[in-house]
């Protein structure tokens, strides 16, 4: 598979530490991260919550400065977002004022191609999200799975070199959220999209992941990072039953005893 | 792995023809049953109570004239006019004030009050000046405006002007402040120019807003028009009242309060409906 055979690194996070507010007050949100994501990689990063795992994506995507270290994106230090690095939030923070078809041309139109790739790059991914047909439709009037859908499909529609998403299907049903799961592996494979996705759910993190990030508690650190290949079996079989083999669950309670380490 | 392999094997949403729609418009405005009802028989019952009021003769129908006789004085003043001018007239020139004045307000405190939001810096330089003559009743500085640009339309139009800015300017101050910054952050990260995020980000998102401090400046832009007129003018409904009021006309007094109440309910209503058109996406957010 290509996410294996070319290790070409993207992102390379450096000694980094992020401290929000001033002396006193202080939060030591990040203490001394190195992480390095490589293309076509699915990274997933657990961790207890408060523990700093949206404020990492933050600093990866250019919304906050770390206080020391640095983040280089190719080589080049990042400062301040671009459309390299596509965000996906937790809550679709898709425009209202904006049909579906508007929200994902928005990207191509800021970077002013011309008007027929736009159209042929917007048909594209809203069928890859499987939502060709609802395109004239405003964003209010869709479920809560499809607007995160027309998210992601906004996104890619950039091609970034890397997706970061924060929980993004953390405030969706769970049948909805197999689906969701399903999608962005099918999208994953076939673009050979880079994903750099924040979850608190073990089994979310395995079922798509070929590393998964296991942080502590705040300030977080990077505690162990697991090579996992599930998502690959998955993706191949066309089914989850890999979760109910041994290799699974003895990946699974250790990131358990590690994550439970770290409540109380 | 080829960009357009697709799968066959994944499900496909049904498409939007058998989507149901939602209604697209603001559904908080529609009123009851009852509520209509309600609001019917209050107004029945002050007509009512004005009605008696005179039967039993307690003023003079020189203090408190009747329905009748009110509705006798429209039906002369929309004859013959008032004063020798027609209705339409006195109307016109009211409303010519309040329109042109909004106008100026509306593009000048739009953009000043979301760069304010935006910028500081900007904020410094205006939001003093405005938190100062805001509080201050306009009437005080109509005066040295009637000194300064005469008694026509121009000082009147500059009072409302000064009078409808600060309602809008604050509301486009505050719509930024409100705004979800998320909404930045991802237009910023699909590749907005700073530009881009202003006009396609932060003024479709202020517009609730904007629209609601735009009705407020209609409202206190109206009553400073009428109050102007009757201080100093020549025509205009304002002028009609206060002229009427001069040689006793009660009829005519009752007559011009009431046609500024109605349209000034009027132009609300129609601020609203195209509230509802332009903001259709209102309370989606
Ligand atoms: N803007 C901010 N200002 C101050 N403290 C913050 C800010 N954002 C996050 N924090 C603090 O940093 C820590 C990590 O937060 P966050 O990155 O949101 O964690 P997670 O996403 O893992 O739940 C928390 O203790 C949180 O209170
Ligand atoms: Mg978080």
């Amino acid at each position: 598979m290509s996410a294996q055979t070319n290790k070409e690194s993207l992102i390379k996070i450096e000694n980094m530490s992020l401290e929000y507010g001033e002396s006193i007050n202080s939060t030591l949100a990040l203490k001394n991260i190195n992480l390095e994501i490589n293309k076509g990689e699915f990274i997933c990063v657990l961790g207890p919550s408060g523990c700093g795992k949206s404020s990492l994506l933050k600093c990866i995507a250019g919304y906050v400065k770390p206080t020391s270290g640095r983040v280089l994106m190719q080589g080049k230090e990042v400062d301040g977002p671009d459309w390299h690095r596509g965000v996906v939030f937790q809550s679709p923070t898709l425009y209202p004022w904006m049909t579906v078809n508007e929200n994902v041309e928005f990207g191509p139109k800021m970077r002013d191609l011309p008007k027929t790739e736009i159209k042929e790059i917007r048909e594209f991914f809203l069928d890859e999200v499987n939502l060709s047909g609802f395109g004239e439709n405003y964003t209010f009037e869709l479920s809560g799975g499809m607007k995160q859908r027309v998210a992601i499909a906004r996104v890619l529609a950039n091609y970034p070199q890397v997706v970061l998403m924060d929980e993004p299907f953390g405030a969706l049903d769970a049948l909805t959220r197999e689906n969701m799961q399903n999608l962005i592996r099918n999208i994953w494979k076939e673009n050979n999209t880079t994903i750099f996705f924040i979850t608190h759910d073990v089994d979310e993190a395995l079922l798509l992941a070929n590393r998964a990030v296991v942080m502590s508690k705040q300030p977080g650190e990077i505690i162990k990072i697991f090579n996992v290949d599930f998502t690959n079996q998955i993706f191949e079989k066309g089914s989850k039953e890999v979760i109910y083999n041994e290799d699974y669950f003895e990946v699974k309670n250790e990131i358990m005893d590690i994550i439970h380490s770290q409540i109380d | 792995m080829a960009l357009n392999k697709k799968k066959n094997n994944k499900q496909k949403e049904k498409p939007a023809a058998n989507h149901p729609k939602v209604n697209r418009e603001s559904e908080k405005n529609k009123k009851t049953k009852t509520e209509k009802a309600l609001t019917f028989i209050t107004w029945a019952s002050i007509f009512l109570t004005w009605y008696i009021i005179t039967k039993l003769g307690i003023f003079t129908p020189t203090l408190l004239p009747g329905p009748a006789r009110v509705w006798m004085a429209f039906l002369r003043i929309l004859e013959n006019g008032y004063n020798g001018v027609p209705l339409w007239l006195h109307l016109g020139a009211s409303f010519k004030r309040l329109f042109v004045a909004l106008f100026f307000a509306i593009f000048t405190a739009v953009p000043l009050g979301l760069l304010s939001g935006y910028f500081d810096k900007v904020e410094a330089v205006i939001d003093s000046v405005v938190e100062f003559y805001r509080p201050l009743p306009p009437l005080a500085y109509y005066t040295l405006l009637v000194l300064w640009f005469g008694i026509d339309d121009t000082s009147k139009q500059i009072l409302l002007f000064l009078a409808g800015f600060a309602p809008i300017y604050i509301a486009c101050v505050s719509a930024v402040r409100k705004l979800n910054q998320d909404f930045v952050l991802s237009a910023r990260s699909l590749g907005a120019a700073q530009k881009d995020v202003f006009f396609k980000i932060v003024l479709p998102a202020s517009l609730p807003e904007i629209f609601t401090g735009i009705r407020t400046a209609f409202g206190v832009a109206y009553t400073t028009l009428v109050s102007s007129e009757m201080v100093a003018a020549t025509s205009g409904i304002g002028w009609m009242v206060l002229d009427a009021s001069n040689f006793l006309k009660s009829d005519v007094i009752f007559v011009g309060i009431i046609i500024m109440g109605i349209t000034g309910v009027i132009i609300d209503a129609g601020l609203r409906f195209l509230e509802r058109k332009i903001i259709f996406w209102k309370g989606h957010v």
